[in-house]
C-alpha cells in the first residue's frame, strides 16, 4: 500500500486554479522529488497533504485512510517559508514544537537531546533562536520536522540558504532516515539536488502533473539516444564523415543511434577501422533538461 | 484540547517572564497616579503670570488697603491717571484700575476701568471681579454701620445628603450614602473605566502584534501544520488574556497597599487637601480629618464583591471583542504598519470613542448618554466598570453583560474566518473586500 495516494485532487482559488486534477501515488520509504516551476502548485499541493486547506475536490489517502486530523502527527513538515520564535530559547522551542506533535514532557525531552548531539548542537539549548545564524535556525527546524518519528517527511526547498557543509549534512540525514524507513517527499525546482537525492520524481506544471515516476524510467523515456566514444590515436577521415557522428570533441565523440543494438553495431564497425576505443556509454538526458523540455512544451 | 493548553502555555509565560511585564505591571499604578495627577494639573492650571497694579480709588472706598495675591500686586495711587502714566518709567506697572466712587451707598452696579497693553484674561478678570466686590462690600458694611458676624451668619453651608427611599436599604449599605459617595464613585469609576481602556488596548494590540509577527516570521505555516488555526488563535487570545488578568490581580493587591501604605508614610496628601479648602472656602484642618474619615469608610462600603468580579468578566468580554478583532487585523495585514492603520482604525475609534463617553459618564452616571452606552457592546467594557461604583440597577449590568458576551461570541467567529485565510496570505493586500470574501469563503 503506498502511503500516500493523490487522487484527482483540485485546489482553487478565487480566481486560480492552483491544483489541478493531480493524481500519484507515493511508494512506502521512497524519497519523492516533487518538481515544478516557482508557482506551480508544489505549495498547494502540499498544503492540501499536510491539512492545512482542504481539496475542493478528489482526495488524499494516508496509509490507505483518508486524510484527517489524526495525520497531521504522524506528517514533518518543513515549509519553504520557515521561521521560529526568535524570543524562545532553542530548547524550550523544540519541546513546544515537539509536545504538540503529541509527545510527552519526557519523551520530548530525550529525543531532542538525541538529535541535538547528533548535530552538535548540545550547547545551543539555553541560546535564543535570534542569537543563532541562518543556517543553524535550519538545523532547529530541520530536528522539529523529524524529532516526533513521522511516517511521513514533506521538506520544502530544504537547502535553501545552507552552506555545502550543512547542505551535506542534510542530505546524509535525509538519506538516513529513508533507510530507517521514511518516506519523503523532497519539493524544490534545482533539479541537480533531486538527481542526487530522490528516486522517485512527479512533475506538476500549472498545477498538474505532467511527468510521474522513478528517475531512471523518466530518463529512459526522455533520452534521445546518443552514446559517446572516448578512443586514443587519431580519427580516421571515414569515420568523421560518418552520418551519425554528430560532435568531435578532443578523444571523444558522440553519435546518435535508433537503439542500443545499432550503438553496438557502429561501435564494431569502428573497431574493425582499428580505431582504439577507450570508453562507451550512453548519454542520459539530465532532469534538468527534462524538465525545462516539459515545462517549455506545456507552456506552448 | 491538549495543543490548546501549550499554545495558551507559551503566549502565557513567555510574555509574564520578561522584564517589560514586570516592570509594566509594578510601575502601571504609579504611571496611572502619575498621568492623572498631570491631567489634574494641566485641567487646573491656572496663569502664572503676576501684574502689578496701580489702583486710582476716586472715591477712597478701599482705604488704601489690598491684599496682594499670586497673581497680582496692588499699588494705590492718589496722583491722576496721566501723571501714573508719565511715571511708567520710574514707578513701572502693568496696568492701572480706575475706581470711580459710588453715586450711592446702595448703587448694585458699577464699571470699573482696566487700562493696560496687555489683555486680561479670564481667570484674571474674574479674580479681580471677586477681590474688588469683597472690598466694595466691607466699604458698604462700614458705610451703612452693619455688624459684619452678624452679617457672615446669614450664610448657612448646605450639604445635600443622598438617602435611598426605603430605609432598610440603608442598612445593608452601612453608612450610607454621603456627599462623599459620589465623590469616591467618580473617582473608582473614572480609575477603573481608564484601566479597563488601557488594558483592552495594550492587550489587543499586544494581540495584533504578535499575529502580524508570527505571519511575517512564517513560523505559522509550521504550527498550523499541527494544530488548527482556530486554536492558535484562541490559544493566544487566552494566553494574552490571561497575562491581562495577572495584571488586574496583581494590581488589585498592590494599589490598596500602596493607598495604605501612602497614608501611613505621608499622611493625607496636603496637594489635595490645600485644593479642597480653595474650593469650599472654609475648611479647616478638622474637617479635613472628618473627611479622610469619611473618604475611608466610602471606600470600605464600595460593594467590591460585586465591583470587582464585574470588573474581570467586563474586561474578558471586552477584551475578546476587541482583541480578536485586532488579531484578524494583524492576520490580514503582513509587516506593512501603513496599512495595519487603514485597517485598525474601525477599531481604535470605537475604543477611543468609549473613553470619552466614560468621562462623561463618570460626571452623569444616570445620564441617557452613560446608560445607553454601557449596555451597548463596544462601549460598555469601559463605560459599565465606571458606572458600578455607583450601583447602576441590576438589569442594566445583567442586560450589558449578556449583549457584550454575545458579541465576543461573535467577533471571535467572525475574527477565526478572516484569520485562518489571512495568515496563510503572503504579499496581498488585505482589503476590506478581500477580508469579506475570507469571512464567507467555505474551508
Amino acid at each position: 500500500m503506498p502511503i500516500l495516494s493523490i487522487q484527482n485532487v483540485t485546489k482553487r482559488y478565487q480566481n486560480h486554479l492552483a491544483v489541478d486534477d493531480v493524481s500519484f501515488d507515493m511508494p512506502r520509504g521512497t524519497i519523492l522529488g516533487l518538481l515544478g516551476p516557482n508557482g506551480a502548485g508544489k505549495t498547494s499541493l502540499i498544503r492540501i497533504i499536510t491539512t492545512i486547506t482542504q481539496a475542493d475536490s478528489g482526495q488524499v489517502l494516508f496509509d490507505g485512510e483518508p486524510l484527517s486530523s489524526y495525520h497531521p502527527g504522524q506528517i514533518g513538515y518543513l515549509p519553504e517559508e520557515r521561521g521560529l520564535y526568535k524570543k524562545m530559547k532553542v530548547g524550550e522551542h523544540l519541546i513546544y514544537l515537539a509536545m504538540l506533535k503529541g509527545l510527552s514532557l519526557t519523551e520530548a525531552k530525550s529525543r531532542i537531546d538525541h538529535w541535538m548531539q547528533r548535530f552538535e548542537m548540545t550547547d545551543w539549548w539555553e541560546k535564543k533562536v535570534n542569537e543563532l545564524s541562518k543556517g543553524m535556525q535550519q538545523k532547529v527546524q530541520f530536528v522539529s520536522t523529524i524529532v516526533h518519528d513521522p511516517k511521513l517527511i514533506i521538506l520544502d526547498e530544504p537547502f535553501s540558504g545552507l552552506d555545502p557543509l550543512n547542505t551535506k549534512l542534510m542530505k546524509e540525514e535525509i538519506a538516513l532516515l529513508q533507510q530507517k524507513g521514511m518516506s519523503v517527499i523532497f519539493s524544490t525546482h534545482r533539479m541537480e539536488q533531486v538527481e542526487e537525492v530522490c528516486k522517485e520524481i512527479v512533475l506538476i506544471n500549472k498545477g498538474k502533473n505532467i511527468l510521474t515516476g522513478s528517475v531512471a524510467e523518466v530518463k529512459e523515456t526522455y533520452k534521445d539516444n546518443i552514446f559517446k566514444i572516448n578512443y586514443a590515436g587519431e580519427l580516421p577521415e571515414s569515420v568523421r564523415q560518418l552520418e551519425q557522428v554528430q560532435n568531435i570533441n578532443g578523444q571523444s565523440l558522440t553519435f546518435r543511434s535508433d537503439s542500443i543494438h545499432d550503438a553496438n553495431h557502429f561501435m564494431k564497425n569502428l573497431m574493425n577501422q582499428d580505431m582504439m576505443i577507450t570508453g562507451f556509454a550512453e548519454i542520459l538526458p539530465t532532469l534538468n533538461e527534462i524538465f525545462i523540455k516539459q515545462v517549455t512544451t506545456t507552456h506552448e | 484540547m491538549n495543543k490548546l493548553w501549550l499554545i495558551i502555555k507559551r503566549e502565557y509565560l513567555s510574555r509574564v517572564k520578561t522584564k517589560s511585564f514586570i516592570l509594566t505591571t509594578l510601575l502601571g499604578p504609579i504611571i496611572m497616579v502619575v498621568f492623572i495627577a498631570i491631567v489634574g494639573l494641566i485641567f487646573g492650571y491656572e496663569s502664572d503670570e503676576t501684574r502689578e497694579i496701580v489702583i486710582i480709588d476716586r472715591g477712597d472706598m478701599l482705604e488704601h488697603k489690598m491684599k496682594d495675591t499670586e497673581s497680582f500686586f496692588f499699588r494705590f495711587s492718589d496722583k491722576d491717571y496721566a501723571d501714573v502714566v508719565a511715571e511708567k518709567e520710574q514707578k513701572p506697572f502693568d496696568a492701572i484700575l480706575i475706581i470711580p466712587p459710588l453715586k450711592e451707598v446702595a448703587d448694585r452696579k458699577l464699571t470699573i476701568d482696566y487700562h493696560s497693553e496687555d489683555q486680561l484674561d479670564i481667570d484674571g478678570m474674574l479674580a479681580l471681579q471677586n477681590i474688588i466686590r469683597d472690598k466694595i462690600r466691607d466699604y458698604k458694611i462700614r458705610e451703612l454701620s452693619l455688624d459684619s458676624e452678624q452679617l457672615d451668619n446669614l450664610r448657612t453651608s448646605i450639604t445635600v445628603n443622598p438617602e435611598p427611599l426605603d430605609p432598610d436599604d440603608e442598612e445593608e449599605g452601612e453608612t450610607g450614602a454621603t456627599p462623599i459617595t459620589s465623590m469616591v464613585g467618580a473617582i473608582i469609576g473614572g480609575s477603573m473605566g481608564f484601566v479597563m481602556y488601557f488594558l483592552v488596548f495594550i492587550n489587543g494590540m499586544m494581540v495584533m502584534r504578535s499575529v502580524m509577527e508570527e505571519k511575517t516570521n512564517r513560523i505559522v505555516e509550521v504550527m498550523i501544520s499541527t494544530v488548527k488555526p482556530f486554536q492558535l488563535m484562541m490559544g493566544k487570545l487566552i494566553g494574552v488574556g490571561g497575562v491581562g488578568l495577572t495584571q488586574i490581580l496583581i494590581w488589585a493587591i498592590l494599589i490598596p497597599l500602596i493607598v495604605v501604605g501612602a497614608n501611613l508614610i505621608f499622611g493625607f496628601d496636603t496637594g489635595q487637601a490645600v485644593d479642597l479648602s480653595e474650593a469650599s472656602g472654609e475648611l479647616n484642618t478638622e474637617d479635613l480629618e472628618i473627611m479622610m474619615a469619611q473618604v475611608t469608610a466610602e471606600l470600605s462600603a464600595v460593594n467590591w464583591w460585586l465591583l470587582v468580579p464585574c470588573f474581570v468578566i467586563f474586561f474578558l468580554g471586552g477584551y475578546l471583542v476587541y482583541s480578536s478583532l485586532f488579531a484578524a487585523v494583524g492576520s490580514a495585514i503582513g509587516d506593512d504598519m501603513a496599512e495595519s492603520q487603514a485597517l485598525t482604525m474601525p477599531i481604535t475609534i470605537p475604543v477611543i470613542l468609549a473613553l470619552y463617553i466614560m468621562f462623561a459618564a463618570i460626571r452623569a452616571p444616570n445620564s441617557s448618554l452613560a446608560v445607553w452606552s454601557s449596555i451597548f457592546p463596544l462601549f460598555s467594557p469601559i463605560v459599565m466598570p465606571a458606572r458600578l461604583a455607583f450601583d447602576p440597577p441590576a438589569w442594566q449590568i445583567l442586560l450589558s453583560i449578556v449583549l457584550l458576551l454575545a458579541t465576543a461570541w461573535g467577533c471571535v467567529w467572525v475574527s477565526a474566518r478572516i484569520y485562518r485565510t489571512g495568515i496563510l496570505m503572503y504579499g496581498k493586500k488585505g482589503t476590506f473586500k478581500e477580508i469579506w470574501k475570507w469571512v464567507r469563503a467555505k474551508q
